[in-house]
């Protein structure tokens, strides 16, 4: 197919920040190449009963739109104006200070005012002033306030999309104004005429009739974990038992379903099982909720609950006593922060206790879910691994926190404490970009497709320029994190900016440290390659 | 939806050629859309071609690209076995490319 190449690092890095001398109101929309996904397929939205399904272009003018669009989203913002009591105080409150305008890494990576916090906002802001306002009624556009044309919807597909719901400019705003609730609205309109894009419907098709993202049958699952488990043996001499499905387990294991299937993820699923048969945990695979990822976050809320719902209908069935779940970041966020306004406790699990140091979470009293690597960090804190971090000496970590765990859910250290443990060089990239202000890996929230390449590689620019210091500055070689999409976008983001840097699950670190009983002498790692001399000089 | 012209029947494929409806898949259809991006398939690429249609009629869904890598080296020695060859036979990477010609879907979600 006719493909477009991006621009190489050193033109794509020249960023022109002069802001239009036109008012922004009379900038037409352009939709360019390499910047935005495929539209939706029919196939996808209508297995989710989702409205308008039909196979469109967004490149074409035409986008088969129902003739009474105009009322649908009206309609549908003065219906969420009711519901989301967040929607309406942000539509209100922004002093357009500007506060937010340079913390996003769409904006810093492409100088376009429009991904400014502020002003893409602005963009769904302005309709409402004009049809939800008294000022916007009557004075138009003095009062900020414009009519919906099809123009600026197209701009709200164009932008929603260009917005990973990463939440560091709500961080800086005076008003802790969510700019993520705002484009999780922008794009629950968008999804009421059919305006979703094929890398998230795709995915939330397939994980609502075959419980996963990628659309993994049962049997597809086991062979692929039964692969996982010869390379284990061959690696290390030590056969890993996992269970699928198994009624009575204390435990339901549920992680994203890109751990079974790309690389680097795959080594990340490797380290799971090998930890957990290490500990004897008693736990148990689904092949039915078998995903802990959610896309149906990035097209809805009512679309989230319906694909959140399956893990705990699943916890039911086997009769667990509590949910662990793996690597992952957007699921962390729905668990942490929506699961209790959408369903309340979970009554018929029990308050997690790890059963290998007794130690209970009380964090997930409600949700009866614990992170994996929370639960490994306890682990190491009572020192019931045998680890010998040596066996990751070839490495220079740092670690890049995925914008879900770190600003959805306040988990900073127990990371950090999990690879201090299992691997001797560790460097942070400089403050500003990790934490709480951690930059985006710029493909969250559903972007992480092939076609807006030109897209990711700017959204992902802040963060491979702090990636880029530490390289250069402590010759960081690998890039750790704890989630699926960060697993999956970073790779080509480091080959792009910063070559020389892989990426890495914190589980695949953890099980190539982790001294298994009855192991061989172990000569590679999880990737097959020869582990570092003993004693001898890392690359450090 | 665009379309591609062969043998006189239009063949839906999608965004990024990858052909729509699975029983439209012929092995011309892939000499075709190979011939195309100016590559001529060989016994070698077969191998791998067949080795992804066979394993997706079974599991359907692409082979991750470790399993690939494992089965060519079975199949056509443990010096093929790496993830280079398939560059060599594949420059797009095995996963696209490989499965465009081989006619399947390409996989979605954090991947």
């Amino acid at each position: 197919m006719a493909k477009t190449k991006i621009p190489n690092p050193d033109e794509l890095g020249k960023i022109d920040y002069t802001p239009p001398k036109k008012h922004w109101m009379d900038i037409p929309v352009e939709i360019k190449p390499d910047m935005y996904c495929h539209g939706a397929k029919a196939k996808s939205l209508k297995v989710v009963d989702f409205p308008n399904a039909r196979d469109w272009t967004p490149a074409e003018a035409d986008w088969k739109l129902p003739e009474d669009w105009k009322k649908i989203v009206l309609e549908g913002i003065s219906e969420r104006l009711k519901k989301y009591r967040t929607f309406h105080v942000f539509m209100d409150i922004c002093v357009r200070c500007g506060a937010c305008a340079d913390k996003c890494h769409f904006f810093l990576g492409s100088g376009d005012p429009k991904n400014m916090p502020v002003l893409r906002a602005e963009l769904l802001r302005s309709v409402y002033r004009k049809y939800f306002t008294t000022g916007g009624k009557i004075f138009g556009k003095t009062a900020g306030a414009r009519e919906l044309t099809l123009d600026v919807l197209k701009e709200w597909w164009y932008y929603f999309y260009q917005c990973t719901e990463c939440r560091r400019c709500s961080l800086f705003c005076p008003y802790g104004i969510d700019q993520a609730e705002i484009t999780i609205i922008g794009r629950e309109l968008m999804n009421l005429l059919g305006l979703n894009i094929e890398w998230i419907a795709g995915p939330t098709a397939n994980c609502y009739m075959k419980g996963n993202h990628l659309g993994l049958e049962p049997h597809t699952i086991k062979s692929t974990i039964d692969f996982f488990v010869n390379d284990i043996e061959d690696i290390t001499g030590v056969k890993v038992e996992p269970t699928f499905n198994r009624k009575g387990a204390e435990i339901l294991f549920i992680t994203p379903s890109g751990d079974l299937f790309a690389d680097p993820g795959i080594y990340t699923a490797m380290g799971y099982l090998m930890l957990f048969h290490e500990l004897g945990l008693d736990y148990t695979w689904s092949t039915y909720a078998s995903e802990g990822g959610n896309f149906g976050f990035f097209t809805s809320n009512e679309m989230a609950k319906r694909l959140h719902s399956k893990i705990y209908a699943e916890a039911k069935r086997l009769g667990v006593k509590w949910i662990l779940g793996g690597e992952c970041g957007h699921m962390w966020r729905v668990w942490h922060q929506y699961h209790n306004t959408w369903f309340g406790p979970m009554d018929f699990l029990e308050e997690p206790v790890s059963p290998i140091t007794g130690t209970k979470f009380a964090n997930a009293k409600s949700t009866k879910v614990v992170h994996l690597v929370e639960f490994t960090a306890d682990l190491i804190k009572h020192g019931k691994l045998k680890l010998d971090p040596s066996r990751n000496d070839n490495l220079v970590v740092t670690f890049h926190d995925s914008c879900n765990t770190s600003r959805g859910m306040g988990f900073f250290e127990e990371p950090r404490y999990v690879i201090k443990n299992v691997c001797n060089h560790f460097h942070e990239m400089p403050d500003d970009t990790i934490r709480e202000r951690t930059f985006c890996c710029g493909s969250g929230s559903g972007l992480n497709a092939s076609e807006n390449m030109e897209l990711r590689m700017r959204g992902g620019f802040p963060r491979a320029n702090a990636v880029k210091f530490v390289h250069e500055k402590h010759g960081v070689n690998m890039l750790a994190n704890i989630c699926a999409i960060d697993r999956a976008a970073l790779p080509p983001l480091m080959d792009y900016w910063v070559p020389g840097v892989r990426v890495t699950g914190t589980h695949e670190l953890v099980a190539n440290a982790l001294v298994m009983k009855g192991e061989k002498e172990r000569t590679v790692n999880l990737r097959n390659e020869p582990l570092p001399e003993k004693g001898g000089d890392s690359d450090v | 939806m665009p379309y591609l012209e062969f043998q006189g029947k239009q063949i839906e494929i999608d965004e990024d050629g990858y052909v729509v409806n699975l029983d439209d898949w012929t092995k011309e259809l892939a000499t075709f859309t190979s011939g195309k991006d100016g590559l001529t398939l060989t016994e070698n690429h077969w191998e791998v071609i067949n080795f992804l249609r066979d394993y997706y009629a079974k599991y359907q869904i692409a082979p991750m690209i470790k399993i690939l890598v494992k089965e060519i080296g079975k199949v056509m020695g443990p010096e093929k076995g790496n993830t280079k060859y398939l560059y060599e036979l594949f420059p797009d990477g095995p996963a696209k490319q490989a499965c465009r010609y081989a006619g399947l879907p390409k996989p979605t979600g954090c991947v």
